[in-house]
């Protein structure tokens, strides 16, 4: 449609309403970077100083220094690598089989994935515990993984599903028509077209595990506790100490939003699919 | 569906394929959610599993008397009105606007959806700072601008502390509604706008006839998905009030993991949670015939 209005009144209608929504929803963030660079001083000023006069990374410092927020960093990149290793090493051949292959109950099964990633969190969470309790898996890094599979699985399955579905059939045929195996086939002709969509599901799994605060802080104690679970006991323990807080709450952000604009383009195309198509 | 090329087709080699994640979902997911509703039937307290007796339905009669139990409910059906409403209408408004044309749009998409990536803990940790009494700036803005006279203890407040939450959810989830009805509106072609333009139509009645009809699918998807994430999601109220004042902000999973939780009744936190499952059956239900009807294709 072609827009006949004049740039003033464009500006007025669109640019600036827009401009509005971008504040509204960058602000928080960019309160809380600004709060973890002000000095102490400056945070308990009455009326509230906007900007930094003097701009400060000592609460990054005494954060990594002081608390056990450096080796919290590690074990939630341990988790979330590990969640989405294993989420797609099983989800990729379901998934290959969903998309490939006609064969009874595939329906329900999918429905069935579909179902359990709409599951309330509080209907799993208590014998989840229960379980790695007595599998005596609580606070290891496999526990909290297999926690966070709850939901990376069936997620992954169904975002893999529809990627394997854009890849025509015809290719497979015909690599077996020449000889190749179903393994090789896969291995050689399907994997590599469907790599990108592989690695988007891979890194949103990464995302969601890192993000991920409920199963975590119930399957992990003090040797793999998660920056997420450990920042929240922080706001606890150190209430009025809101540049350190914010210092890990950027530290825990900052990775997430640069993974979540690196893949967002796919991302919102794979998770929008299903609501788009019709 | 057995052609020529898969000659090395055998019944059972989807059953292989699946394995591993049938295996894993069984253990991870079924098994706990079939434990539920045998802890829902059990009096059953952590400390003491041994202890643990089957008491029939006696924790659902226990919770319909249970006047927290009705406090929460209420709230939650607040909290999935309120919160998916106003998302939804923000979303809207934001991918209507998205969808013109301005030569730095690309940029607005992209960060627009930064909220949403963002987790829970740091959603409430934002949001509780900003709501400070002492030195918080929403306080200082609204003081400022002569607003209001006096800070206001947002999260403090019994009457203040549900909406105070709720605003901080809808502000993390309006960019999924406004990605999805974005992606929606780029599929309407371009010659129906075009046939209404001679036709001599206005941009409401072309909002109205063409527009929205074209994307009452989505939305309709996009809602129920919606509504099943914000009726489970507890985090964000866990980190800003745990729940309180009182039972201010408690809604129904979030008393059910404050049950199993800090009082360590596993068997009355299931049957909560039992609850709440049953209750959002109808809501996911609904969006699974929606997300699946393709499957067969």
């Amino acid at each position: 449609m072609k827009d006949r209005r004049t740039k003033t009144r464009r500006f007025l209608e669109v640019e600036l309403p827009v401009l509005a929504i971008l504040v509204f929803a960058l602000a928080p963030y960019i309160w809380m970077v600004l709060t973890s660079i002000k000095p102490q001083a400056e945070l308990s000023l009455w009326p509230v100083r906007y900007l930094p006069e003097n701009a400060t990374l000592d609460h990054y410092r005494e954060l990594i220094s002081r608390t056990s927020f450096a080796g919290n960093l590690l074990n939630s990149f341990i988790i979330a690598a590990g969640a989405a290793i294993l989420g797609l090493a099983v989800s990729i051949p379901a998934a290959y089989a969903f998309s490939r292959f006609r064969f009874r109950g595939r329906r329900m099964l999918m429905t069935g994935f579909l179902v359990i990633n709409m599951f309330p969190v509080v209907l799993l969470i208590i014998p989840l515990f229960v379980l790695m309790k007595n599998l005596a898996l609580l606070d290891t890094f496999l526990g909290v993984i297999l926690g966070h599979s709850t939901f990376a699985i069936p997620f992954a399955i169904w975002m893999l599903t529809s990627y394997f579905n854009a890849i025509p059939k015809d290719l497979d045929e015909a690599a077996m028509i020449d000889g190749a195996t179903r393994v090789q086939t896969i291995r050689l002709i399907v994997l590599p077209l469907v790599a990108p969509g592989v690695v988007t599901a891979g890194i949103y799994i990464f995302i969601t595990s890192w993000n991920e605060y409920l199963f975590a802080m119930m399957l992990s104690g003090q040797s793999v506790r998660t920056v997420t679970v450990a920042l929240q006991l922080f706001i606890g323990e150190f209430t009025i100490q809101w540049g350190l807080l914010t210092a890990g709450g950027t530290l825990i952000a900052l990775p997430v939003t640069i993974l979540f604009l690196l893949v967002q383009r796919r991302l919102v195309g794979g998770l929008t699919a299903g609501a788009v198509k019709s | 569906m057995i052609t020529s090329a898969h000659n090395s087709f055998s019944r059972w080699t989807p059953a292989w394929f699946l394995a591993p994640a049938l295996a894993i979902t069984a253990a991870i997911v079924l098994v706990p959610a079939v434990q539920t509703i045998w802890l829902s039937l059990h009096d059953y307290l952590l400390y003491e599993p041994d202890a643990a007796t089957f008491i029939g339905l006696r924790n659902f009669a226990a919770i319909l008397q249970d006047e927290v139990f009705w406090i929460s409910l209420g709230h939650s059906a607040i909290w999935i009105v309120g919160v998916v409403g106003l998302q939804f209408l923000l979303g809207l408004g934001t991918a209507l606007l998205l969808n013109q044309s301005f030569w730095w749009r690309g940029f607005a998409r992209a960060l627009v959806v930064v909220p949403w990536a963002l987790p829970s803990v740091i959603i409430g940790l934002m949001w509780t700072w900003m709501y400070d009494f002492n030195v918080g700036v929403l306080n200082d803005m609204l003081v400022r601008t002569g607003i209001i006279d006096a800070p206001i203890a947002w999260l403090a407040r019994p009457d203040l502390a549900l909406p105070s939450i709720m605003a901080a959810l809808i502000w993390q989830g309006f960019p999924f509604f406004a990605i999805t009805i974005l992606a929606g509106l780029q599929t309407i072609p371009s010659e129906l706008y075009e046939a209404a333009e001679i036709d001599g139509a206005n941009r409401g009645q072309m909002l109205r006839h063409i527009t929205l009809p074209s994307i009452a699918d989505v939305i309709a998807t996009a809602l129920l998905l919606r509504t099943i994430w914000v009726a489970n999601s507890l985090d964000v109220i866990l980190v800003m009030t745990g729940g309180g004042p009182g039972y201010a902000t408690h809604t129904l999973p979030l008393y059910s993991f404050v049950r199993a939780y800090n009082s360590m009744e596993f068997g009355y936190g299931a049957a909560l949670a039992l609850i709440l499952t049953l209750l959002l059956l109808t809501v996911v239900w609904l969006y699974v015939r929606r997300a699946s009807r393709d499957l067969d294709r």
